[in-house]
């Protein structure tokens, strides 16, 4: 089996159909691209994931294990980090505040838990802001912040959320670079993301959806040429 | 010893003397309920003012320690002072029970829950004769006519629970508790169990509370439901130290303890016998313009807008 693997999974929520019975496996190590269009339910897939919502149906396996029904807080202890695409910083803690906090995840001491802090704010290249408030970063910032409390929880997989949305040029060159670096360090990257030049960089795989249903998925190239997701995201070819 | 060290030894200092040089016991009996309140605004403080949990209820868990401290005497029959032992594991006892329930609550809806919380064991309290005597409520013989054990004693109550809430909120535990009053989902997404930390929170400050609790069954010798179930003179009061002295502040609560004391004795006594009598039926009024004042221009509370403060007198000189 694989290392990460979602089954057939559904999500309702009362008459509409979020996700409807959506397959996928990501292997260890991979960068794994999730896409579609606007409320196509990427977002409600990562909140499935880590048990935000309950399943409707399927089942996902981390790992081999089935996470289903586990609690939110449970899955980050098995080693599933997740960015939300709204960034929540916890505005009245500094930035060092917020990522000691996540660190008591794997540490029980202040010392072990700044000490980790800090070398992940080192990592993320936010170390000259650690002691700002949280509420006065930037989005980039705050986009970075997000992922580097992620990586405090040392997880072996990383959902990112639209991490690279609402960045300039030169921002973005910087999260495609942080994102390949924390997949140097050995972790396994699920990414959702509109932004096609970082995706394309950046994936070895691309899962594409529409309405909540697979239309298709292979590598990069061959999700950029598919007649599916030309058709999902530019609509049909005779207005071309 | 540096200015740092300085200031701390002299509140030390002063404290540990104040007694031996007042010799007044009202002035003492002032000081000793503001200690009390110390307790008990910091506990209200942790699980409001830290996890962000609003209690309008800590007068169940005052109460219960309360009155475990005078059911020992009047139906087990030992010494109120075993009430000091056991007050505070039973106002924390019951304080898990309401965790256990409330807690499926967030926000404004959490705090609807803790004043029916109040309410309920108000009405237990009135209404369960054989174990508490209604509303005739408790007298017990007061161990000693002095005020000095009182005062160090609540002194020493104070300390403690400060040095805790201190210790706490530099632990894991007190990271938890900000991250979860910041944001629960957020937190939860973090690996941090929120429902078990709220349930933390109010463990210890509910802990605290019960032992102030027994602490006023033995210092004032009588309960009755009135009294120590009061939404009114415990519950709200608690909630008026925490916000005045600087909620999510060590020192705010031990500040707002001494100006709300301060203030509710000025205006009680009419401002010691100066003014004429209604005035001493206005500190309820006070307290509500003061309110005011404090969400209107120092929304922090003393200690949180301290630097402020300091600015404001500096430019006058």
């Amino acid at each position: 089996m694989s290392f990460f693997e979602v089954k057939e999974i559904s999500k309702r929520f009362g008459g509409l159909m979020a996700v409807g019975g959506v397959s996928f496996q990501v292997e260890r190590g991979e960068i794994f691209g999730l896409i579609g269009p606007n409320g196509s339910g990427k977002t409600t897939i990562f909140n499935l994931i880590n048990q935000y919502f309950p399943l409707t149906a399927g089942d996902i396996f981390f790992k081999d294990e089935s996470i289903k029904g586990l609690k939110t807080y449970k899955i980050c202890h098995l080693g599933i980090g997740r960015t939300f695409q709204v960034v929540k910083p916890l505005k009245r803690m500094t930035v060092l505040e917020n990522v000691v906090a996540s660190a008591f995840c794997r540490v029980n001491t202040f010392k072990e838990a700044q000490n980790l802090a800090l070398e992940m704010l080192d990592f993320c290249n936010l170390l000259p802001d650690k002691d700002k408030f949280a509420s006065s970063l930037p989005i980039a910032g705050r986009k970075r912040l997000e992922i580097t409390r992620a990586l405090a929880t040392k997880p072996e997989l990383l959902l990112l959320d639209e991490t690279a949305a609402g960045l300039n040029t030169a921002e973005l060159d910087e999260a495609i670079e942080l994102i390949q670096r924390i997949r140097a360090r050995g972790v396994t990257i699920i990414i959702v993301e509109h932004i096609m030049k970082v995706i394309m960089t950046i994936s070895d795989r691309i899962h594409a959806i529409n309405y909540g249903e697979t239309i298709a998925e292979g590598t990069p190239e061959e999700v950029a040429n598919d007649k599916e997701v030309i058709k999902a995201y530019l609509g049909e070819e005779s207005y071309a | 010893m540096k200015r740092k060290q300085v200031i701390p030894a002299i509140i030390a200092a002063f404290f540990i003397l104040f007694p031996l040089i007042v010799k007044s016991d009202y002035y003492q009996h002032l000081v000793i309920l503001a200690l009390m309140w110390v307790v008990i605004g910091g506990s209200w403080n942790l699980l409001a003012g830290y996890t962000g949990q609003v209690s309008f209820g800590h007068a169940v868990f005052f109460g219960i320690g309360a009155y475990t401290a005078g059911i020992l005497t009047t139906k087990v029959g030992i010494s109120a002072w075993w009430g000091m032992a056991f007050g505070g594991f039973t106002g924390a006892l019951v304080g898990l029970l309401i965790g256990w329930i409330c807690f499926r609550l967030r926000g404004p809806y959490f705090a609807l829950a803790t004043i029916a919380a109040g309410e309920i064991f108000r009405l237990i309290a009135t209404n369960w004769e054989s174990l508490t005597d209604g509303m005739v409520g408790i007298l017990i013989i007061q161990s000693f006519r002095s005020k000095l054990p009182y005062y160090y004693l609540a002194l020493a109550l104070a300390v403690a629970s400060i040095w805790v809430f201190d210790l706490v909120m530099k632990s894991k535990l007190g990271f938890y508790f900000v991250s979860i009053r910041e944001d629960q989902d957020a937190a939860e997404s973090l690996g941090i169990n929120a429902t078990l930390y709220k349930n933390i929170s109010l463990l210890i400050s509910s802990f605290f509370t019960g032992m102030a609790g027994a602490f006023y069954m033995n210092y004032m010798a009588f309960i009755d439901p009135e009294v120590v179930f009061s939404l009114h003179y415990i519950s709200i009061m608690a909630i008026l130290v925490g916000i005045i002295g600087g909620v999510a502040t060590i020192w705010g609560p031990a500040v707002g303890a001494f100006i709300m004391i301060g203030i509710q004795e000025t205006f009680r006594s009419a401002l010691f016998g100066l003014a004429p009598k209604w005035v001493s039926q206005s500190h309820v009024l006070v307290f509500g313009l003061l309110v005011i004042f404090v969400i209107l221009f120092m929304a922090n509370g003393v200690v949180g807008d301290w630097p402020k403060i300091k600015r404001l007198f500096v430019r006058n000189r």
